[in-house]
């Protein structure tokens, strides 16, 4: 009997069947942690869905983490479209067009240029291609500060400092060592029988990259996409230093309403700002799930 | 794989000349944006620039200054403390919570996506909910002292002392999903051979932990190591959010220095001396583990 126990308990180890019992004390504690952990993770998330449906009186009488007694979208109207940053009071839709007008081209932008990169570190390295990725890889630790001035300098020369433009050009330079080396790992997988091919029929590198690579590097697009989306949609840095205010993205523009010291503080309308801003981010996770994980092992465990 | 191009008879110089001219953008990237920048940076800390960029050299007076400035001295114990703090609870936290996803539980993937939504979120929003959830007047103490304990007193976003633990509280909210992310997929890759052993062997599970599973997945520490490390000396946007630096310069941190210095009080050259102490600090740990990785490779290759 005690034998017997002893074996099962052996197989109860990470790697075994899933026990019989679900309650065994070792069970409870596991599930126990867990929950501890998982009420730390989802508080914010309830608190701030909480505090922007209710109205500001029962804010100051009731406690954060209590359901609201009488639901109000007040003062989500009023972060969308009347809350005050200083500058004006156009709410956040501003900044949401602004950071609209920011991402898609940024990433469209962004995306093109790093396939392209990776194709040719993969199927067409040529002379010191292996050095310039190298400085890449490494120029990816760099602290951005450091980098920020002469950024600067070059956008102003460029004619584009303060410009939609020269913010895309920020992004697509930042954002190039993470997605090429996605990239890059992306094509280097594929069979080179498939490019050799290719150029037995006398494709070039153009129409390799576009009839062969583009196609099959769909899901890679959606990794890469979601990295992108997620990463320009919640910058706050470049979008100070690259922009002027008029062109100010959603977070400054949050930061703004939320951290302005005139007028009274509205918690409420803060919140509700505070989960527009976070929507979109949010969105793309829970909707891409697992591809979301992908991106982040990918790019995390190698970058 | 280096495929001669069609021009393969002529000048080298245009062997491959399509790839070439598609690569120029990485090109200029690596050498104008990360080589010629940085270089250019380190360059003017040594000037006495002030509103626009000026090579007049004035040897290391700019790093006297900064030293002797408190705000930075203070930046710089607060990004110590913090990241030390970051980097233990970081490491501490992913390690814990992927070990226990990795118990056969049910609801694994819920689980895993609310450790991990954080991450989706902007540091802004980060910072913000923090600050509302730490606010003394409505949030956690408030709560507590309206159960009756009428001095329980937790306002680490009010007090000096303890402001860049209120900041840590956050970070760790955002950063841990992914670090739990990487430890997991450590996790999963270690052959089941070895927990079979060990279990053979009567080896107390936590036992097989330290001693077995933790000196295994070294690479997947140091990675993380690095990862967390390079996010700590970059902290910036959430200092900016959920304090401001506040209260006083109590939480301010390097990053915020450099940007104050460069777009606010019009001293460059105190920007570009901060930055490259930045860059130091991320050299310091990255240079030996990609000396690591890179003579690894070769090994391989």
């Amino acid at each position: 009997m005690a034998e017997a126990a002893i074996h099962t308990s052996a197989l109860q180890g990470p790697q075994g069947r899933r026990p019989k019992s679900l309650l065994s004390p070792r069970r409870i504690v596991i599930y126990g942690l867990l929950l501890v952990a998982a009420f730390y993770y989802i508080l914010p998330l309830y608190v701030m869905i909480v505090t922007s449906l209710k109205g500001m009186p029962e804010i100051r009488l009731g406690n954060i983490f209590s359901p609201p007694v009488e639901v109000t979208f007040e003062p989500w109207v009023k972060a969308w479209s009347q809350a005050c940053t200083g500058l004006n009071c156009d709410g956040l839709s501003r900044g949401f067009w602004n950071t609209v007008i920011i991402t898609v081209p940024s990433v469209l932008v962004s995306i093109a240029v790093a396939s392209v990169n990776g194709y040719a570190l993969s199927n067409w390295r040529f002379r010191g291609s292996d050095l310039f990725f190298t400085i890449l890889i490494i120029g990816a630790f760099i602290p951005y500060q450091v980098m920020l001035y002469p950024m600067v300098i070059i956008l102003r020369t460029m004619g584009l400092y303060g410009s939609l433009s020269g913010l895309i050009v920020v992004h697509t330079v930042f954002g190039m060592p993470i997605l090429t080396l996605l990239f890059r790992n992306y094509f280097t997988a594929l069979p080179a029988e498939l490019f050799k091919a290719a150029r037995v029929d006398g494709a070039g590198f153009w129409g390799i990259y576009f009839h062969i690579m583009l196609p099959m590097a769909v899901p890679i697009m959606v990794v890469a996409m979601i990295l992108q989306v997620t990463g320009i949609w919640n910058d706050f840095l470049f979008g100070v230093v690259f922009t002027k205010p008029d062109y100010y993205p959603m977070t400054v523009q949050l930061n703004n309403i939320v951290n302005s010291v005139q007028g009274v503080k509205e918690y409420n309308v803060n919140m509700a700002a505070t989960i527009l801003t976070g929507a979109v981010p949010l969105a793309v996770y829970f909707l891409s799930g697992r591809y979301f994980v992908r991106g982040i092992a990918a790019g995390a465990v190698k970058g | 794989m280096n495929e001669p191009g069609p021009g393969a008879r002529g000048n080298p110089f245009f062997r491959n000349a399509a790839a070439k001219i598609a690569s120029l953008p990485m090109i200029l990237t690596a050498l104008v944006v990360f080589v010629g920048g940085t270089a250019w940076t380190v360059v003017y800390s040594f000037t006495n620039s002030k509103l626009l960029p000026k090579l007049n050299f004035v040897g290391l007076d700019q790093y006297r200054r900064l030293w002797s400035t408190e705000r930075w001295v203070v930046s710089v114990e607060n990004l110590l403390v913090y990241g030390v703090f970051m980097l233990v609870f970081s490491l501490l936290m992913g390690f814990v919570l992927a070990a226990l996803m990795d118990q056969k539980i049910r609801f694994e993937n819920t689980f895993r996506t609310i450790f991990l939504y954080p991450f989706a979120l902007s540091f802004i929003v980060t910072g913000l909910v923090w600050q509302w959830i730490l606010n003394p007047e409505f949030g956690v103490q408030h709560v507590v002292r309206s159960l009756g304990f009428e001095n329980f007193t937790f306002d680490p976003l009010y007090n000096q002392d303890i402001v860049i633990y209120g900041i840590l509280i956050a970070a760790l909210w955002q950063g841990t999903g992914l670090i739990m992310c990487i430890m997991l997929a450590g996790l999963r890759g270690i052959d089941e051979d070895i927990w079979k052993a060990a279990r053979v062997d009567g080896i107390p599970a936590w036992k097989t932990y330290v001693f077995i599973i933790i000196p295994m997945m070294r690479p997947v520490f140091i990675t993380s190591l690095v990862l967390i490390g390079a996010a700590i000396v970059k902290v910036y946007d959430l200092v900016v959010a959920q304090t401001g630096g506040g209260p006083g310069i109590a939480s301010e941190v390097p990053a915020k220095y450099v940007y104050q210095n460069m777009f606010y009080a019009q001293n460059l050259g105190q920007g570009f001396a901060a930055s490259t102490m930045m860059l130091i600090s991320v050299a310091v740990l990255v240079v030996p583990w990609a000396y690591l990785e890179f003579s690894g490779r070769q090994r391989h290759g």
